[in-house]
């Protein structure tokens, strides 16, 4: 439960120095085999998912419709390619016919996957906007701050992501929004 | 509702049991709060939808609780509310018989005007998306979006809420007066507002482009009041000093759905902001921070997009790359990684490949380098889009030394790529054979079947590489451990061109073939199929080694052998090699011809040529009509459509290709990328017989079973067979390329840009089938294809053809027609990519002088296209060899001495004059070669017998070369003075 209570903040990107790390191999990345979006194509978030080390899910938010098995063979395929990784390797993996674009903080990974021909680094970027809010909104964020209030978490979402799109990006709005929320309850 | 709530009942349990004996106890309290008699207030029903959909949440299944949650719907409280909403979009699938009642819920938020609560029901459509919920909303939002009196924040979700409903059911979600309004949002104020617009209208402009257009001017000036403005001033929107990243990304990514602007002005303005965007990332950091270079260089990346989506500005091409450039060197793994990845793209327009290849050794030095294996793939892809004829040989020997310690995940791309570059850029083939060799020798288990089939199809069709190719792997073959794939190749080469090196004494026929034999019994069975296969041509081929090979197929493990295929070959092939004689390699005396032997192991089966298989086993591999590269085809199905125009780079190499002809941009793979197609070949066993079919049109080409039976032609028409009138006369290449099938049979008849035409045929006799290979090199489909043969005037009764036409990528379509009829009410279609083939049964009848036409009618992207060429079919096709000794060939000489039956040409040499050569045109022209019969052996003396139903022509031939002066001179006699002269002018062509 101590890992649970560490600050997110700020991001990991040493070696997470994961035991099984050296062990297991890279899995292959699999390209895409089916139309992948062109440039001019559909291009949006398939989900966003925040997992810690041990593969517990923290947040799981659809933007694509998936029957209940599919989702929790996404979340496993998810933990397995993204822990793998260290500071060494890109904060992005090819992912079936899509990526994933991911950041560490502390335990937990938060992963977007988009398609392939979205904006690497503009959802990198909109990760870390996320983590700061959420840290604003929780004072110094940990796991378990999510892991009770998953419910205002996933307010937090609804307001920053919306439809699978980016909806809001100022961090002031988001959290004068939420703020206003919480007068409420 | 504070974290303790939650905590308090199901905190993360010790032990999986634990948890689940707590949960289950807590499920069986909550399901008796439930029932109670006593009505549970908002707060409680609250408290316990909320630990479900926790439970939930932590992985268990809930059956209760909907109801509870639904009711929470109308609570004006908005933590009930919103609990009952979340529930709600995490746990109520879109089918629900509660969506009526959550429908009227979402009804009355909308209506509230209180933005918390419409907020919510927003959520909840764009969350859950079901169509029942289109259906009740798609009209009402829209008016949400534009009224003048909507919150900024419930704007923002009515955009995206919408964008939600129209991905899911469009026809729900018409356009109408509220398009032009939501362009305008682009305008709007908030910022927050017009970044979920952007999205909105990105999604709505492509189905609907003209309705939108004028998002263009609107996109180009937020963009460029953005990118101009200093670092603080949009405050709430600037990001690590970056103003409006995400916004400015949206905007770049909205332009790219449409051209570039036709305003100068907006164009003009547009440029200015893609500048300053290059400029600014010259401009040194106004932070340390990651998050500062990263939101910068988002805009950069998709800015770059946007220039090359353009392809127009070359100046600007030129920057992104060179900006690029410096970014593959740059500490960050993930902007090298992008930074490749986008040179990809610019490597494949003119103005920017060369600047790109400026940097191929610092992507080679990542390819050997980079720690991440997706970078190095990148290095990769990279490698390959640069790649041209300047620095083929560079990149391919970098990839190949890379794959010998490559990853295995994508060791089977490295090979596909290394292979279609090598063909693709071979300048001789000797480096192309060395390449595929190495290729197989460092990654054996990664070369596919594609890559090996390949191999062969070029050295079948490349008579200056078979020698080369057969030494080459007589040496790989030397090695004591080789790859299967390598016997795979070698047996075969060595079993078509194993001749060719015989000569030395180092790889003699016993050495060749106990090379092949050592590696026999570490073979696979489909190896060693393969293998009994180059022992049978070897048998033909080296008459020295019958009695050792006989004696391997005598051999008990091989006429026992467990498996069937080995142990029929082996029964087989001993059978044939003693059966049969020295001329073997004379064709069978009868039709059908069984199909040759194909390198993938598949044994002609004895139902498809009864007569003779043993005269068509032995024949030597036809030419491979060229089509699309299988191997591209196959890269393609691995990348998946969306990547092949990054692959193929056809336009910037079209003219000097000449291997590989067939590297067309084929988004569509060849369903038939079996190695030479001769799985093929024959006709289907259900086609009519010829003798029964004169009357009868059996018309099987109509897409289902239930053909109605006007699609067929009627007798009448099908007789009204097009008259020379009818098409376009050949086109001028076409005596050039009839010329080329003089002395052959086989090989591409006709290609251009659209179509290739492979040709493969035999004759017997006065009888013939051809087969027509038509090529698709597109990736459209050809419609109403219509191949017809005709015969000019006098030739109608002279050759009678049997058409049939099988359509090999259409399984089911075939037809058939009969007396060189073919109707033009039958269309046809052929595929991107696919090749359809056309059977040609021939009978010449009486000797005829001009060919038979082939014309060819189909309609490619709405034009109709049309071509005429001259079928290979020329009288000498009809030529039967015969042998005779010198004194029976003089004392005919004397009696063919009226002047008219002579023929005779004197003419200068178009080639050089090579004996051998001359040797095996004269063969290929169909006479028999006499020996010792002519006093001077500098000349060739040849007779043969035209067979035509009606009647035989004897022909005598000699022809007398003059070294000296290049000059030929060549003389015909046979008993019908046409023949002669005909035959005089077809040979003479030759020399």
């Amino acid at each position: 439960m101590r890992e649970g209570r560490r600050a997110l903040l700020p991001e990991v990107r040493s070696s997470p120095g994961h035991p099984q790390q050296q062990a297991r191999p890279e899995p292959p990345s699999r390209r895409g085999t089916q139309a992948a979006g062109d440039r001019t194509g559909v291009a949006m978030i398939r989900f966003i998912l925040i997992q810690n080390r041990a593969g517990k899910t923290r947040l799981a938010k659809w933007y694509m419709q998936f029957d209940d098995d599919e989702k929790q063979k996404l979340i496993e395929e998810v933990h397995a390619v993204v822990t793998v990784r260290d500071a060494k390797h890109t904060n992005f993996v090819e992912f079936r016919n899509f990526k994933i674009i991911y950041r560490r903080y502390a335990g937990l990974y938060f992963c977007i996957c988009v398609d392939v021909s979205d904006n690497n680094l503009a959802y990198l970027e909109a990760i870390h906007n996320f983590v700061e809010v959420l840290n604003e909104y929780f004072h110094n964020v940990c796991e378990l701050d999510l892991v009770f209030n998953f419910y205002k978490v996933y307010t937090v979402v609804d307001e920053m992501f919306l439809a699978g799109e980016i909806r809001e990006t100022s961090q002031t709005k988001v959290l004068k929004q939420l703020l206003m929320l919480q007068s409420l309850e | 509702m504070s974290p303790a709530l939650a905590a308090s009942t199901t905190a993360p349990g010790k032990s999986k049991e634990a948890e689940i004996k707590r949960i289950n106890k807590e499920l069986a309290n909550i399901r008796s709060k439930f029932k109670g008699d006593k009505a549970l207030d908002g707060y409680s029903k609250k408290k316990y939808v909320c630990k479900l959909l926790f439970i939930f949440l932590l992985g268990h299944d809930i059956d209760f609780g909907h109801m509870e949650a639904v009711n929470l719907l109308s609570s004006n409280k908005y933590t009930e509310k919103q609990i009952g909403y979340l529930f709600i979009s995490v746990l109520v699938n879109s089918n629900s018989e509660l969506i009526r009642l959550i429908n009227n819920a979402i009804k009355n938020d909308l209506a509230s005007r209180n933005p918390t609560f419409m907020c919510l029901a927003l959520h909840c459509i764009a969350n859950v998306g079901s169509r029942e919920m289109g259906e009740a909303f798609a009209a009402d939002i829209p008016r949400i979006l534009v009224a003048g009196d909507s919150m900024d924040s419930v704007k923002q979700s009515a955009a995206l809420c919408l964008l939600r409903l129209y991905k899911a059911s469009p026809d729900l979600v018409p356009m109408g007066e509220w398009t032009a309004r939501v362009v305008h949002l682009l305008n709007d104020q908030h910022m927050g507002v017009v970044t979920a617009a952007v999205s909105l209208i990105t999604c709505l402009c492509k189905k609907n482009p003209d309705d939108f257009k004028t998002c263009v001017s609107l996109a180009v000036s937020r963009l460029s009041r953005i990118v101009s403005s200093a670092s603080t001033d949009l405050q709430d929107y600037t990001y690590y000093f970056v103003p409006a990243p995400w916004l400015s990304v949206k905007l770049l990514r909205l332009l790219q759905c449409y051209p570039p602007p036709e305003d100068a002005a907006v164009k003009g303005r547009l440029v200015e902001c893609l500048e300053t965007v290059l400029n600014k990332a010259q401009e040194p950091p106004k932070s340390k921070k990651v998050q500062h270079s990263n939101a910068k260089n988002a805009i950069l990346f998709e800015t770059i997009s946007l220039i090359i989506h353009y392809d127009s500005e070359p100046n600007l091409l030129v920057r992104a790359c060179n900006q690029l450039g410096q970014f593959l060197q740059h500490r960050e793994t993930n902007l090298r990684y992008l930074a490749l990845e986008s040179m990809c793209t610019l490597a494949s327009s003119e103005f920017s490949h060369e600047a790109v290849k400026t940097h191929i050794d610092t992507v080679i030095n990542a390819l050997k380098t980079e720690r991440d294996v997706s970078v190095r793939q990148r290095a990769a892809d990279l490698l390959y889009a640069m790649c041209d004829r300047s620095n083929a040989k560079q990149i391919v020997s970098e990839m190949l030394r890379y794959l010998e310690t490559a990853d295995y995940a994508i060791r089977e791309e490295i090979v596909l790529k290394v292979a279609i570059l090598a063909e693709k850029y071979a300048v001789d083939y000797s480096w192309y054979v060395d390449t595929i060799l190495n290729l197989i020798r460092i990654a054996g288990d990664y070369v596919s079947e594609e890559v090996w089939y390949r191999v062969l199809q070029i050295v079948t069709n490349r008579d200056d590489v078979q020698g080369y190719a057969a030494k080459t792997v007589f040496e790989a073959l030397q090695a004591p451990a080789c790859h299967e794939n390598m016997v795979k190749v070698g047996g075969y080469i060595l079993g078509e061109f194993g001749n060719l090196i015989a000569g030395d004494p180092r790889s003699s026929p016993p050495v060749q073939f106990s090379l092949l034999h050592s590696k026999f019994h570490l073979c696979s069975v489909a190896t060693r199929a393969l293998l009994l296969s180059t022992y049978i041509k070897f048998i033909n081929l080296f008459p020295e080694t019958k009695n050792t090979i006989q004696g391997v197929l005598r051999a008990g493990s091989q006429l026992r052998n467990a498996d069937v295929e080995l142990q029929q070959r082996a029964v087989e092939y001993l059978t044939l090699s003693s059966v049969a004689s020295t001329d073997v390699l004379v064709r069978a005396p009868h039709l059908p011809w069984g199909p040759f032997l194909s390198p993938d192991g598949k044994c002609p089966s004895p139902d498809r040529a009864p007569h003779n298989p043993q005269a068509t086993v032995l024949e030597e591999m036809p030419p491979f009509p060229e089509r699309e590269s299988s191997i591209l085809a196959k890269l393609k199905r691995k990348k998946g459509p969306g990547a092949a125009s990054a692959l193929d780079d056809g336009r910037r190499d079209a003219s000097s290709s000449d291997i590989n002809g067939g590297v067309e941009p084929t988004p569509t793979p060849s369903p038939s990328a079996d190695l030479l197609g001769l799985r093929a070949a024959p006709p289907p066993a259900a086609a009519p017989a010829p003798a029964s079919a004169g009357s009868l049109l059996v018309d099987v080409f109509s897409d289902g079973p239930a053909a109605p039976p006007s699609l067929g032609p009627t007798p009448e028409e099908a007789f009204l067979s097009p008259g020379p009138e009818d098409i376009s006369p050949p086109i001028p290449e076409a005596d050039e390329l009839l010329n080329k099938f003089v002395c052959k049979n086989n090989g591409v008849l006709f290609e251009n840009q659209l179509l290739q035409i492979g040709v493969k045929s035999e004759f017997r006799q006065n009888l013939g089938r051809m087969y027509l290979f038509y090529g698709n090199k597109t990736s459209v489909q050809f419609q109403n294809f219509l191949p017809t043969v005709v015969h000019p005037g006098d030739l109608q009764t002279h050759i009678l053809l049997d058409l049939a036409l099988l359509v090999v990528s259409l399984r089911l379509r075939h037809q058939w027609a009969q007396l060189a009829v073919q109707t033009k009410r039958v269309a046809a279609q052929v595929d991107g990519g696919a090749q359809v083939q056309q059977v040609l049964n021939i009978e010449c009848l009486r000797d005829f002088l001009t060919p038979p036409l082939l014309s060819v009618r189909f309609r490619y992207g709405g034009s109709p296209q049309s071509l005429t060429l001259k079928l290979p079919v020329t009288i000498n096709k009809f030529f039967q060899p015969t042998e005779m000794a010198a004194q029976d060939f003089f004392q005919r000489w004397k009696q063919l001495s009226l002047p008219l039956q002579e023929a005779q040409k004197i003419f200068k040499a178009n080639h050089p004059m090579d004996a051998e050569v001359t040797k095996a045109k004269l063969l290929g022209f169909g006479s028999a070669l006499l020996d010792s019969v002519d006093p001077n052996p500098e000349n060739f003396v040849g007779a043969g017998i035209i067979q035509t139903k009606a009647l035989q022509v004897g022909c005598l031939l000699r022809l007398e070369p003059n070294a000296q002066a290049q000059m030929y001179r060549l003389t015909l006699r046979t008993s019908k003075e046409s023949v002669s002269r005909h035959l005089c002018e077809l040979l003479a062509q030759q020399f």
